[in-house]
C-alpha cells in the first residue's frame, strides 16, 4: 500500500545527481513503494534542493534491513571518528 | 478480416481543478465510436510508464481513456518519480483537488465526438481510494477500486492534509463499484473491505468485490514482485466486462 507518513528534515551538505554536485537542503524519509529496488516496500531516502527544482534529487530506496544496517553504520562512524574533525 | 483496431495515444491538456491546465495521457481508438470513457488515476508512485501502459490497454479495448497527471503542479516537466517525490513533500494530492482533475478529465473525455457520454473511473493503490473518492463525489456511469487502503478505519497519525477514510460518502457513491482485492493484503485487509462491503449495501448501492486468494497489494503491477499473472487477468477481464457493461450508451 502506499503509506503516505513522510518524515521530513533539513539537511546540510551537498549530493551527486542526475547532473553533477549540488547542495542539499532537505531529506525526506519514507517506507513505502519503490520505484527501481525489486521489494514490495522500502526505506526510501529523498536528498532534495527544493529550491533548485523537483529534478536536484539523490534517491535511494533500501530494504529495511538494509536501512537499520546504514543508519548503524552511519552512527559508528559519527561516534568513532574524532570528535574534533565532526561537526554537529 | 477483422475490424478497424487503429488506436492513437498521446499526452494533451485538460482543464483540471480550479481551472489548472495540465498534460494528461490520452488513448482512443480511431473508429468514430460512439464509445465510452475512463479515467485513470495513477498510484503515488506517478504519472509513469506501467500507467500509460494500462491507459493504452483501455484504449485497444474499444474505450477512450486518460490519465491526468496529478503531480503537475508541484514538478512541472520533471520525471514521474522526481514529481512524485515532490508531491510526496508537499504533504500529496489533496482530495478536493484530486475530484477536480478526475471531473475535468471526464469533461474531455465527454467532449470527444465518439463519445457516448458515459464515463468510468479506475484506481489502483492510492487511485483505488481515489477512484471511490471521484465515484462518490461526482456523477459516474461505473467505478473500480483496485486495493485502495483508507477507505475505512482509522488513518495513522500523521497522514497529510485532507487525505482522511472516506467510508462516510458511500451514500453519496453515483454509480455500480467493482473492488479487486488481495486475500493477503493488510491494507486493505479483507475485514476492511468486508466493512466497506456492509457500508455499501445498507445503502443499496451496486457492487461487486472479488478478493484473489495467493495475491497481496499491487498484484495488478507487472514491474513488482507483488505481480500475480493469476490474478491481474483474471481481475482484467472482470474491469473490461465491469466497464462495458456499464458504459455503453
Amino acid at each position: 500500500m502506499c503509506t503516505y507518513l513522510t518524515e521530513k528534515i533539513e539537511i546540510s551538505g551537498s549530493g551527486k545527481g542526475r547532473d553533477g554536485w549540488f547542495r542539499l537542503s532537505d531529506a525526506t524519509v519514507y517506507f513505502d513503494h519503490s520505484m527501481h529496488a525489486q521489494a514490495g516496500h522500502t526505506l526510501n531516502i529523498d536528498f532534495l534542493n527544493p529550491g533548485q527544482g523537483p529534478s536536484a534529487r539523490v534517491a535511494v530506496e533500501l530494504t529495511a534491513g538494509s536501512a537499520r544496517a546504514l543508519a548503524e553504520a552511519i552512527l559508528t562512524t559519527l561516534a568513532t571518528a574524532p570528535p574534533d574533525l565532526v561537526d554537529s | 478480416m477483422t475490424g478497424y483496431d487503429a488506436l492513437l495515444a498521446e499526452t494533451v491538456r485538460i482543464q483540471g481543478h480550479a481551472g489548472d491546465q495540465l498534460p494528461a495521457y490520452l488513448a482512443r481508438p480511431l473508429n468514430p465510436g460512439p464509445y465510452g470513457g475512463v479515467v485513470v488515476i495513477h498510484h503515488m508512485p506517478g504519472y509513469d510508464e506501467p500507467t500509460k501502459e494500462i491507459t493504452r490497454r483501455f484504449g485497444v479495448s474499444g474505450f477512450a481513456a486518460i490519465c491526468p497527471n496529478l503531480h503537475w503542479r508541484e514538478a512541472p516537466g520533471a520525471s514521474p518519480d522526481d514529481a512524485a517525490a515532490a508531491t510526496r513533500a508537499a504533504g500529496g494530492v489533496p482530495d478536493e483537488r484530486l475530484v477536480g482533475d478526475v471531473d475535468g478529465a471526464a469533461a474531455y473525455l465527454k467532449s470527444l465526438t465518439s463519445a457516448n457520454g458515459k464515463i468510468g473511473v479506475i484506481g489502483y493503490c492510492s487511485g483505488g481510494r481515489q477512484a471511490l473518492l471521484a465515484a462518490c463525489s461526482l456523477p459516474l456511469d461505473a467505478a473500480v477500486d483496485c486495493y485502495g487502503a483508507f477507505v475505512v478505519g482509522q488513518p495513522p497519525q500523521g497522514m497529510p492534509r485532507g487525505m482522511q477514510p472516506i467510508v462516510g460518502l458511500a451514500p453519496n457513491l453515483s454509480c455500480p463499484l467493482l473492488g479487486l482485492f488481495g486475500a493477503d493484503d493488510t491494507h486493505p485487509s479483507p475485514d476492511e473491505t468486508a466493512e466497506l462491503e456492509k457500508v455499501l449495501a445498507t445503502h443499496g448501492k451496486t457492487y461487486e468485490f472479488h478478493t484473489y486468494e495467493g495475491a497481496g497489494h499491487a498484484f495488478f503491477a507487472v514491474n513488482r514482485p507483488a505481480y500475480r499473472p493469476e490474478a491481474a487477468t483474471d481481475g482484467w477481464q472482470k474491469i473490461l466486462d465491469w466497464f462495458g457493461r456499464y458504459l455503453s450508451a
